[in-house]
């Protein structure tokens, strides 16, 4: 099979919830791992009677997210009624909006690739929409829960742009960045507040026509969504190639079997019955609100990606730190006072992601305060301990949460650079070594190291290295 | 019985309460023993509250005491079961909802009861409002209280048969596309559409949200001024609610209609229409004219597509409105294999013919394919329709229509024959197309010694006209309202 010759055309529609803390229309908690039912109203259960107000923080979130991605903000919009039975859909309806979203057009850019080729992927739209609730299966039953019924989301619909499973997973993360630069969504996959449905087809490289495509849902990490579309792209080139033709369908992800397969046509095959939602007046959105909210966005991962390599950092360093915004602060924080900002960020990029990943904890939990580590990195850059001490200092300041000073002093971690002390460390070495000093004399140069470490080892670990070099050459001369 | 303050109007009992003359227990007895021996007959009410409305009378007399009370502390009303009341049942006249018990208030409920007013009882209605009759009620039909063999009008005609058999001193009704006026006026008593949007729809079981609106019915127009005044005004939990200031209704009851332009539809006076009908309101428009005000011939040239736009619009907005009656969270539930399965035997068995009739009907309208031709043809329909009112009202302030076609029909007279009765609305619909205020009163009885109804529609917000004029027409005693048979 010449999988060379297909190219995969895929377009992703993301969910996700907007960080407010009432829901959409009602005022209750959006606060995820309540009992079950523990945040609902008459509203959000669909009682008989009952209106939605519509939260105007979920509209402010919305338009960050649509300036952060270049969209144009609509003044006016509307909201309609999707409309399809599901237990976990209390009103028979969605309120969402279809023809008109409140951000059109608009674009990400993704990180360059190796070769420099730039990626840029267009969006479609975002549109302003309500949750529905969870339904849970037990063996005899099944139960709702509608704590989510009325979560605010905003749904992203990107242009048909990408062309591999790599592509995709880069304009995820890198959508998800933006999401939380904005503070629109804490991007959690694993919660379900950042789902992601694909669509997916191929077509004969250099073609300029869509194959017919798939839908696949139901995925639900990064990991998901590049191996089902993998499977999905292997699976319609199969078919191409066998002289067949790839059905329109929706697919659910089966993550433990690793492949896709067509839903039930009954579970998907709905009229929705659009139509204006006549208990909510239009969305009007002025220009001095759009201004307002373009006022009070914060620096976007592209910006500041771009000052950090203007402020000397290579663009992959620069390209770690700005992935996620809290590293990025971080990062940030621990800068006052330092002169060397790529051992900031080589610190942070190394010592402090890696407590990070080995903790279960959220980021800024997990790891030590920004000011004690950049209080830490000023003492190496002063030369008061070693890279290593700090290191020591560091891995006692996550356990014990003190601050670098007291770790230093607790720990006798600080760096002698007392010329008197080093010399006769220096002094005692050469005497014990007489053979290695012969040797090295006689022109066997690499015993250079050999002595700095037993000098290192006679200081107990606490010399600075500079000046037992500068001493060390000078005795050794002769 | 012998007291029977029950027949006592809003302003005249409550001018009594204050006075400390009568107490609120003593008046909601009265309408408790008038509700025992009238409703064998009449069936107006799905539920009695007896103890509840004992209870709020006690309250209501120690707050009369107290001093400083509302208007309508003390007063009894009737409630449309169509309201959302906190901890009485609430059917909307369905299979579906007959044993549903909302854990809240409707935002008109929670304001009248805050003043201290007494919920007497929730009034039979059409299933979930739909209907002219009264007649499509899971719980059997109301009787007219001024021919029992005649239907009382619908939806609320509970609510108009209560207030006119004097088992309440006003009700609460809702008017999608006359349901408020046309019993009004087959019962002889008025009744006020306001307005879409001068009046909350927060807890009122939606028909036809764009269209649905809330307002009283009463035994005079200064009830219905006082009624409303309660009624009206901005709402947090509605946001199609208006935030216009809500003027004091009673004081435009000035009694004076001079110079008042009263436009005269042509459109509204057919042939076929019942002959003692134009008759009477051509006989109240020249009362008017005694009084000052002249008389123009209008013409409102869309009249003749309100009811097909109207039967699109509200019919794909309930198919959407009555989606959530699944069996899922509250009201019936029938089981079944799976998910569909229960929906399909759950709606089945708990909605009425009209109901699924109209359901279909919606759903049709908005499925693929068909929304330009029908939804969306019906919405321009409804922008002509307005635009004629606009038009109209250059040239007239107020406009003066009969309610109805006809007197009140016999029972099951147009039961097999949906198209019939949609068209008894003939005359209501466009108001709630156009989203006017409209009111039916009494003007006259026809041969049958059946009430006669005439409509009076403003511009919108211009409630105080009708108001006006109605309460003026009262004045002049030239229609003088006859003791119901019941």
């Amino acid at each position: 099979m010449n999988t060379e010759a297909y190219e995969a055309v895929i377009g992703l529609e993301v969910h996700t919830h907007l960080l407010t803390r009432s829901k959409i229309f009602c005022g209750c908690s959006t606060t995820f791992g309540a009992g079950p039912n523990e945040n609902v109203c008459p509203i959000c259960m669909g009682m008989p009677g009952v209106l939605p107000v519509l939260n105007r923080r979920v509209v402010e979130l919305a338009i960050r997210t649509g300036l952060a991605a270049h969209c144009t903000i609509a003044p006016y919009s509307i909201f309609d009624r999707k409309s399809y039975f599901y237990p976990d859909l209390p009103k028979g309806y969605q309120i969402s909006q279809y023809e008109t979203p409140i951000c059109k057009g608009g674009y990400i850019d993704l990180p360059a690739k190796e070769n420099g080729e730039a990626r840029r992927v267009r969006l479609t739209r975002i549109h302003i929409e309500e949750d529905a609730g969870k339904n849970i299966h037990h063996e005899n039953a099944s139960l709702v829960d509608f704590n989510r019924s009325g979560v605010p989301l905003i749904e992203i619909v990107s242009e048909p742009d990408l062309r591999s499973a790599e592509d995709a997973g880069a304009y995820l993360r890198q959508l998800r960045a933006i999401l939380r630069y904005v503070d629109a969504s804490d991007g959690k996959m694993e919660e379900g507040s950042f789902r992601c449905d694909c669509n997916v087809s191929v077509r004969k490289r250099g073609a300029t026509e869509y194959g017919v495509r798939t839908e696949i849902k139901n995925l639900n990490s990064f990991r998901f969504v590049e191996d089902a579309i993998d499977y999905e792209v292997g699976r319609q080139i199969a078919i191409v190639e066998a002289g067949g033709k790839v059905a329109q369908e929706t697919h659910l992800w089966d993550p433990t079997r690793k492949e896709t397969r067509p839903m039930r046509s009954k579970e998907f095959a709905n009229d929705y019955r659009y139509f204006p939602e006549p208990d909510l007046p239009p969305l009007v959105v002025p220009p001095e609100m759009v201004e307002q909210v373009r006022a009070s966005m914060p620096e976007l991962p592209a910006d500041r990606k771009a000052r950090y390599v203007r402020e000397g950092l290579t663009e992959y360093e620069a390209g770690v730190l700005i992935a996620d915004r809290g590293v990025a602060d971080y990062f940030e924080a621990t800068l006052p006072g330092l002169k060397n900002r790529k051992s900031a960020a080589n610190w942070v990029m190394t010592e402090v992601l890696r407590i990070a990943r080995e903790s279960d904890r959220p980021f800024t939990e997990a790891v030590p305060p920004a000011t004690k580590v950049g209080a830490l990195l000023l003492m190496v850059e002063a030369q008061k301990i070693s890279l290593n001490a700090a290191k020591t200092a560091f891995a006692a300041m996550v356990k014990s949460g003190k601050g670098a000073e007291a770790t230093i002093a607790e720990l006798g971690l600080a760096q002698v650079s007392d010329e008197s002390a080093i010399a006769a460390a220096i002094d005692k070495v050469l005497a014990a070594e007489p053979a290695k000093l012969a040797e090295y004399r006689a022109g066997r140069d690499k015993l250079f190291g050999f002595f700095v470490g037993a000098v290192m080892k006679a200081m107990g670990g606490k010399a600075n290295p500079t000046v037992i070099n500068q001493l060390l050459r000078a005795k050794l001369a002769g | 019985m012998a007291s029977e303050l029950n027949k006592l109007t809003i302003a005249e009992a409550s001018s009594k309460l204050h006075a400390r003359e009568i107490s609120a227990t003593q008046l909601t007895r009265d309408c408790l023993d008038r509700i025992a021996a009238a409703e064998p007959r009449l069936h107006a009410f799905i539920t009695v509250c007896e103890k509840e409305a004992l209870e709020q009378a006690r309250a209501a007399d120690a707050r009369l005491a107290a001093g400083n009370a509302p208007a309508l502390c003390g007063i009894p009303l009737g409630i449309k079961d169509i309201y959302a009341t906190r901890g009485v049942r609430t059917t909307c006249a369905s299979r579906i909802l007959e044993h549903f018990v909302p854990p809240f208030d409707a935002t008109v409920i929670e304001r009248l009861r805050a003043d201290g007013a007494i919920f007497i009882g929730k009034t039979n209605l059409d299933e979930f409002a739909m209907g002219s009759s009264t007649e499509n009620s899971a719980f059997g039909a109301t009787t007219n209280p001024h021919d029992i063999s005649r239907v009382a009008g619908g939806s609320s005609g509970g609510s108009a048969a209560a207030v006119a058999a004097h088992e309440c001193l006003g009700s609460l009704g809702t008017d999608t596309g006359g349901s408020i006026r046309e019993p009004a006026s087959f019962c002889g008593v008025v009744g006020i559409k306001p307005t879409y949007s001068r009046v909350s729809r927060y807890g009122v079981i939606a028909y036809a949200s764009s269209l649905d609106q809330v307002g009283p019915f009463a035994k005079s127009v200064r009830d219905a001024a006082i009624m409303l005044r309660t009624l009206a005004g901005k709402d947090v939990r509605d946001s199609t609610c208006s935030a216009r200031p809500v003027p004091d209704y009673e004081r435009a009851l000035t009694g004076d209609v001079k110079g008042l332009r009263i436009g005269v539809p042509r459109e509204f006076f057919v042939e076929g229409m019942q002959p003692e009908v134009e008759q009477s309101v051509r006989a109240a428009l020249k009362n008017f004219e005694s009084g000052g005000a002249s008389t123009v011939e209008i013409s409102l040239p869309h009249t003749g597509y309100a009811v097909a736009a109207y039967y699109l619009i509200a019919t794909a907005e309930a198919s959407a409105n009555l989606a959530r009656y699944d069996g899922i969270r509250y009201g019936l539930r029938v089981n079944a294999e799976d998910n569909i399965a229960l929906y399909e035997t759950t709606r089945a068995q708990g909605f009425g013919a009209e109901v699924k009739r109209r359901i279909m009907l919606g759903t049709f309208a908005l499925s693929a394919g068909y929304y330009d031709a029908y939804y969306l043809k019906g919405q321009k329909v409804r922008t002509l329709i307005r635009n004629d009112f606009e038009r109209a009202f250059e040239r007239c302030d107020l406009i003066v229509t009969p309610v109805a076609p006809t007197t009140a029909f016999k029972l099951g007279e147009k039961m097999n024959d949906p198209l019939t009765m949609y068209l008894s609305d003939i005359f209501t619909i466009s108001v709630n197309l156009a989203g006017l205020p409209g009111m039916a009163m009494p003007c006259g009885y026809d041969s049958n010694n059946l009430p006669i109804g005439m409509q009076l529609i403003a511009p919108p917000f211009a409630e105080e006209i009708i108001l006006r004029a109605g309460d003026a027409f009262e004045r002049t005693g030239a229609f003088k309202p006859r003791t119901p048979a019941v």
